[in-house]
């Protein structure tokens, strides 16, 4: 017999007490959002309506020690550009699908490194930052997550970097992490692999005592744009 | 069909004393000691502030208890669907049914692509399987890439514990074991380093990063394998995850069978309950999910690994499943009173703690002296259970272990006394007979502390025996209550 089967076989016997019947294998995104949340606990999506949550998000990602700056959607270009500067970056590698008006503000300010000519991680790694968009942040957890789509590149692109600039519109912020889930389940039945952030890189390892930053970025900065 | 088959015990953990003995050495190590209070104490107090910022924490601790049940009880056709969605995203998935299979592939696979090195993301999987072992037997190094685990490498130690695996060394040792083993591996640590954390982390990235920009093959686990979408999810902070995850051209990740999720919606319970349980943060600080091979993105030769390894052992006992429902968030360790004096390596396994308590004798059988000493190591104080997000009834299981145990023949003087106990107990004359020799014996030990009993040697080494009290319940009902004629009656008897 094959591993698979003899394996299949064992579980089936070893689950053969059971009587009920598996769960309705429903697709997902249909049902999730309409349940009840799980987790909704301080995410003020009730009592704090749309502007508590951004502020809990603001908080939450803060308090991982990443650096929030606010912004309007006229000033956003500007904005990257001079956090970019102030931290003393020269370089930045750009993905492909990222808003014309920022690319243009930056090239005229960094050395900009498209991402169709960053070909490997050796390439990347002498890179100081990336700019980003993303899918969506999560209030409750201070969390971004990238689906990879066009304005926010291959996943090495926002790894190898040691600075990782972030813009999310405020209409992107959900309260919590089951509407997160629910949200972004259509990702991976498009083949879409998703990279959920929160903070820097940390590691307490060593007797306990966090230490920011160890393979990912060591520095986070999320620009949240709006409400207008 | 018989009974699956139960795990091997794996090289490293034949022989290994009986937990009293290797706790008795674990106990006289003060460093240890030291670090391991300091270390369940923070991130004790960590998880309860995290946990009690989410008020329907119960509902989802049932929920994910509940996802993982679902997929338990319906583990064949889970298994199949997971299956079946990781090969139509690009996957190649290989069924293992013990260690050596699934060391077999792997090697087979990294000497098909003609390397003599793999990156690997910290895995429980891999370590219970002993992969690194087998790659070295192979020509193959294996780089552990996550901080705690390199330096366990380093030192050519065991982890003691499932999520900072390190955590009995100290700074100052730590530094040593870089300045003087960095240097044979790859890229050596710098000469002025000093015992900051900070610059430890650092010596680690540098020391790493080579290795990841050049490594062609990364072994991997998973925290969760979505049967609907043929996702895998890795949880982890430090980015080691993601690099191992994400450059390599060839990704290997070894699953075991118990991993399976029903649906992409049973992640949202998950990943509020694994972060807050395990490192106390309201969300680590990467997750990264993938589905098979992404066309342009990452490794575009993705392997998946479905391991057995006495999991349809452990799912075959009604009760004793429920500890498959375990995802390694490491919180029971941390509330343990026992754990945390004696620290991970008395359990003889990479699963310490109370889980590894119930784990390793379901996984493996109770047929060794280990395994059989491993459902007493414990005081059944049931902080355990009450941390568990996946409500893991441990100290049920212990208590069953222990019969199990008790009836092959194991601790033959417990069953002795229980037998004792119960021809006494059974009777309500010979109970107050043996009351009466008890408080006799009371009065006339006084207040004296009782510290050794002929033929309790074993048992009283480690504990004192409360001293018998003066007068019985039955006694003290007699005399305050005397007027009630039954127990006078037993009185007079």
């Amino acid at each position: 017999m094959s591993a698979r089967d003899d394996i299949l076989a064992r579980v089936r016997s070893a689950t053969s007490d059971i009587t009920t019947e598996p769960r309705l294998l429903a697709r997902v995104a249909s049902s999730a959002a309409d349940e009840p949340s799980l987790g909704g606990g301080q995410t003020g999506n009730e009592s704090g309506g749309e502007q508590g949550t951004l502020e809990l998000f603001v908080e939450n990602v803060a308090d991982y020690r990443a650096t929030v700056l606010r912004t309007r959607e006229p000033d956003v270009a500007a904005t990257v550009v001079s956090a970019l500067r102030s931290a003393g970056l020269r370089s930045v590698v750009l993905p492909s699908g990222l808003d014309g008006s920022w690319c243009e503000a930056l090239g005229e300010a960094f050395e900009v490194v498209p991402e169709s000519e960053a070909h490997s991680p050796q390439a990347l790694d002498v890179i100081d930052a990336v700019v980003t968009g993303c899918a969506l942040g999560i209030a409750a957890t201070g969390t971004i997550v990238l689906d990879h789509s066009g304005d926010q590149g291959r996943r090495e692109l926002t790894l190898v970097p040691d600075t990782h600039l972030c813009v999310i519109r405020a209409d992107q912020v959900v309260p919590d992490v089951p509407e997160a889930v629910a949200r972004l389940g259509a990702a991976p039945h498009r083949g879409q692999p998703l990279t959920w952030i929160s903070g820097p890189s940390a590691t307490s390892d060593i007797e306990l005592q966090r230490v920011e930053g160890v393979h990912g970025p060591r520095t986070l900065v999320v620009v949240l744009v709006g409400p207008d | 069909m018989s009974t699956p088959p139960v795990q091997e015990t794996s090289p490293t953990f034949v022989g290994m004393p009986a937990f009293p003995k290797a706790a008795h050495e674990a106990l006289a190590n003060t460093q240890q000691r030291a670090n391991l209070h300091n270390a369940t104490h923070t991130i004790r107090a960590k998880r309860a502030s995290v946990v009690a910022e989410v008020p329907e924490w119960e509902a989802l601790r049932v929920a994910g208890a509940d996802a993982k049940d679902e997929a338990l009880h319906h583990l064949g056709d889970y298994l199949e669907q997971l299956e079946e969605s990781l090969t139509a995203n690009g996957a190649v998935v290989h069924w293992a049914r013990d260690a050596d299979e699934a060391n077999r592939i792997v090697v087979d696979i990294a000497r098909s692509k003609e390397v003599d090195e793999v990156v690997k993301v910290k895995s429980m999987a891999t370590q219970e399987i002993e992969l690194n072992e087998a790659l070295e037997e192979a020509g193959i190094s294996a780089w552990e890439t996550d901080l705690a685990e390199l330096i366990v490498q380093l030192f050519g130690d065991r982890p003691s514990h499932i999520l900072v695996p390190a955590i009995h060394r100290n700074r100052t040792e730590i530094r040593d074991v870089f300045l003087r083993q960095m240097g044979e591996f790859g890229r050596p640590a710098p000469a002025d380093l000093t015992d900051d954390p900070a610059r430890l982390a650092e010596a680690a990235r540098l020391h790493l990063r080579e290795k990841f920009l050049r490594a062609r093959v990364a072994v991997s686990g998973a925290n969760f394998a979505i049967a609907d979408t043929g996702t895998l999810v890795v949880v982890e902070s430090e980015g080691n995850g993601r690099m191992c995850l994400t450059l390599p051209e060839t990704l290997i990740s070894v699953v075991g069978i118990e991993k399976v999720l029903p649906t992409w919606d049973d992640l949202a319970p998950m990943l509020q309950l694994l972060p807050r349980s395990s490192t106390g943060e309201r969300m680590n600080p990467y997750t990264t999910m993938w589905s098979g091979v992404h066309e342009g993105d990452g490794p575009q030769e993705v392997h998946v690994i479905l391991l057995d390894n006495g999991r349809s052992h452990v799912l075959a006992d009604a009760l004793g499943r429920q500890a498959l429902r375990c995802i390694r968030c490491s919180a029971c360790l941390n509330v343990c009173p026992v754990y945390e004096r004696t620290g991970g390596h008395a359990y003889g396994s990479v699963y310490p703690g109370p889980i590894g308590a119930v784990l390793n004798p379901q996984l493996r059988g109770t047929a060794s002296e280990i395994d059989q000493s491993l459902p007493y190591a414990s005081s059944l104080c049931g902080a355990c259970f009450d941390a568990c997000p996946v409500r893991i009834n441990i100290p049920e299981l212990l208590v069953e272990l222990r019969g199990t145990v008790a009836e092959q023949g194991g601790h033959r003087a417990e069953s002795a006394a229980m037998k004792a106990a119960a021809w006494v107990l059974s009777d309500p004359r010979r109970l107050a007979v043996a009351q009466k020799g008890a408080t006799t014996a009371g009065r006339l030990l006084g207040k004296r502390t009782i510290t050794k009993v002929p033929g309790l040697g074993a048992w009283t080494d480690a504990r004192n025996v409360p001293s018998p009290p003066t007068e019985t319940f039955r006694q003290w009902w007699a005399r305050e209550r005397g007027e009630t004629s039954g127990t006078q009656e037993e009185e007079q008897r």
